[in-house]
């Protein structure tokens, strides 16, 4: 299937902006390295070699292509549109991260890096780096706040199985920001022969249009697997946001087709008006973090405040840069719903359809089921299924302890 | 119309006429509290300090290690804002016009202000540079060229993997000092060797007439003195940072400051003596 090749006014111009979002605003030291990176990415783009590996790694490693799953019960419940669930929570690690490293370390063999880093929230991008970089016999280096390896202690050891060495970040605040922050002085420390995966698509350029193709091809199976189910287009996309790297890998495809509706899930945390929340479009302002200029939950001397969410995977102060310009323009809408939505939903898709959904993915369908009854029977949606939820056993079990103690199901 | 004092040029002239290299400081603004910030930095001319760099606190300093990090969190966790830094440098301007002052940091507090109101302000408090570590060359219109536009200087860093091919580009825009930074990594991390330095800055002077200021790594007056000996300054960041963490009481802090200023300034007032003699 092969990547996309964006039409002029869809890709980031040659300083990496989507309108006024992107760029590379990172240190002169890491400058060389990242136009390094670029070229490379530039030419494999162009390799069919490449093409024809990542496609074979896609299918026998990857478990490509995910399942298009028509959610029967889910959409007789909620009594409006149909609604498809894009099965990422089935691939190899569990969620879709995989898709971006898998792309990401064929690149970093093609430059001759031999070690890997990355940072990571929830750790299911750690989870996906340490497995690609297991694959390919490269050392591995996870950046991991210490609050996260707290609270996602399943995903810290599967990282240690898979050969990473896990390293708590504690400075700021010990959160995923904080862990791209360690990432980032590692990398300019070892510069030599280090590759950083960046797990979403934000970044400096290019790695904001590089994390979208290699996930672009979600939105590409949608595509085709939908023309044989439907014979159609779908009418609504619905993904959740954190970085935004599974909903710009579900939306890209679709964005020169306007008649489809695309709609990104931001954690609305305890509300949007607590202040506790990782909404960075709905509850943030423009600023430049992490090497791009995007939204960011900041206060008005520019300084940057703590996200929070139920989901440690959305626990992010930022957005990518496309998401941003896309905001902006108006070609995407974006909601937030509350971790008490999310987790009301986790339990209505374990119910429904026997799927134990990623906390992540969970404010996606939350969304969804607002949105579903207001919409025809014939309005088709695709959900994306983002991630599994085994991952998210202890926050889930610790939140509802009370339920899950009764004797009988509460139904 | 913006006045040019040209403090930079002016200072790098007067140690060049006298054969020394220049001791250049660096303090987060408001660290640890905004009284004994104040205090330390108006202490710094007499101490020794031929030029100074004051820190705009920043919640994420991605290219700093651990000590400036906490040193710009005790700065926010003291109240500090970009207001309070700008005062700082008024504040020294009432008593000392000669010793340039750079203000260095990140983009994003310059730019969630405005960059013309920050320039303005800026201008009239009387800073004379700017080091703004994530703005590479590629960025020039964002700020260093309006910088420039109203008389501050905008000094860039030059690293080890700042190739031939990207030297020129990254002198184009740059005036005031060129900032060689010895290491790649973050502030902090272990020193290079003089030798090794020395040779990297004789390459780019191939390249540039501007004065050079190297550092990352450099903490003691012997590996100042070192430096001193070729570079035409030396910069000291995270000894301060340190010095000012580990006091027990503010009070103590500026004295330390103080103190490390002084053996640091007559190692790189020494440096040449030898081969003079």
């Amino acid at each position: 299937m092969g990547l996309p090749h964006p039409t002029a006014e869809l890709a980031p111009d040659a300083d990496g902006f989507f309108g006024r979002f992107g760029g590379r605003f990172v240190a002169e030291t890491l400058m060389p390295l990242i136009l390094e990176l670029q070229q490379a990415y530039e030419s494999a783009k162009q390799d069919p070699e490449f093409h024809a590996e990542l496609d074979a790694l896609r299918r026998d490693y990857i478990g490509r292509e995910s399942p298009l799953y028509f959610a029967e019960r889910l959409t007789e419940q909620l009594g409006g549109a149909r609604i498809y669930l894009k099965r990422e929570d089935l691939m190899h690690t569990g969620a879709h991260k995989i898709n971006n490293c898998i792309g990401q370390v064929l690149l970093a063999r093609r430059m001759g890096k031999q070690r890997i880093i990355a940072e990571t929230g929830a750790g299911m991008h750690g989870v996906a780096t340490a497995t690609v970089a297991a694959r390919f016999g490269m050392k591995c280096i996870i950046y991991m706040g210490s609050t996260d390896i707290d609270r996602q202690q399943p995903n810290v050891q599967r990282m240690k199985l898979l050969g990473a060495e896990v390293i708590p970040v504690t400075s700021g605040t010990g959160t995923l920001k904080d862990a791209m922050n360690d990432a980032l002085r590692d990398w300019v420390t070892n510069v030599a022969d280090t590759f950083y995966i960046i797990g979403t698509v934000a970044g400096p350029h290019p790695y904001p249009a590089m994390v979208r193709d290699f996930q672009s091809v979600i939105g590409q199976e949608v595509r085709e697997q939908l023309a044989e189910k439907e014979g159609r287009l779908p009418d609504s996309l619905v993904a959740c946001i954190g970085g935004g790297s599974n909903a710009m890998g579900l939306f890209h495809p679709f964005l020169e087709d306007e008649s489809v509706r695309l709609v990104g899930v931001e954690a609305a945390g305890e509300g949007l008006d607590t202040g506790k929340h990782a909404a960075s479009l709905q509850g943030g302002s423009p600023g430049v973090l992490h090497g791009n200029r995007t939204f960011l939950l900041q206060s008005a001397e520019g300084q940057i405040t703590d996200a929070h969410s139920i989901s440690a995977g959305l626990d992010y102060p930022g957005i990518g840069p496309e998401h941003a310009w896309l905001h902006e323009v108006g070609r995407a809408e974006y909601v937030a719903v509350t971790d008490d939505e999310a987790l009301d939903a986790f339990k209505t898709l374990c119910r429904l359809e026997g799927i134990i959904p990623a906390l992540e993915s969970s404010h996606a369908i939350a969304h969804a089921i607002k949105l579903a009854p207001t919409l025809p029977e014939d309005h088709v949606m695709v959900l994306n299924l983002s991630g599994r939820g085994d991952k998210d056993m202890t926050t889930v079990t610790e939140r509802l302890a009370d339920e899950l103690a009764a004797d009988a199901p509460a139904e | 119309m913006t006045q040019r004092h040209d403090r930079i040029a002016r200072r790098f002239d007067e140690l060049k006429a006298a054969n020394r290299a220049g001791l250049v400081t660096f303090i987060s603004a408001g660290d640890p509290d905004y009284e004994a910030s104040l205090e330390t930095l108006l202490a710094l001319p007499e101490a020794g300090a031929d030029v100074i760099e004051l820190g705009m606190p920043f919640t994420d300093p991605m290219a700093d290690g651990p000590s400036i990090q906490a040193s710009t969190l005790r700065a926010l966790e003291g109240g500090q804002t970009m207001a309070k830094t700008l005062s700082m440098v008024r504040a020294l301007r009432e008593r000392d016009d000669a010793t340039p002052v750079v203000l260095m940091g990140y983009y994003n507090p310059i730019y969630c202000m405005g960059v013309e109101a920050f320039l303005a302000e800026a201008a009239e408090a009387g800073v004379d540079g700017l080091i703004v570590v994530d703005l590479p060359p590629e960025h020039d219109a964002e700020l260093c060229l309006p910088a420039q536009a109203h008389g501050i200087d905008f000094i860039r860093l030059a690293t080890p993997t700042t190739d031939a091919k990207r030297l020129p580009l990254v002198l184009e825009n740059t005036s005031g000092f060129l900032y060689y930074v010895s290491s790649t990594g973050v502030t902090g991390a272990a020193a290079p060797s003089a030798e090794r330095v020395a040779e990297e800055v004789e390459a780019i002077r191939a390249h540039s007439a501007l004065p050079i200021g190297v550092g990352f790594g450099i903490r003691t007056p012997e590996q100042a003195e070192r430096i001193a000996r070729f570079a035409d300054a030396v910069v000291v960041g995270s000894a301060f940072t340190d010095a000012i963490g580990e006091a027990a009481r503010p009070e103590d802090g500026v004295r330390r400051v103080v103190d490390l200023t002084r053996s640091l300034s007559e190692a790189v007032h020494r440096a040449r003596e030898a081969e003079e003699a």
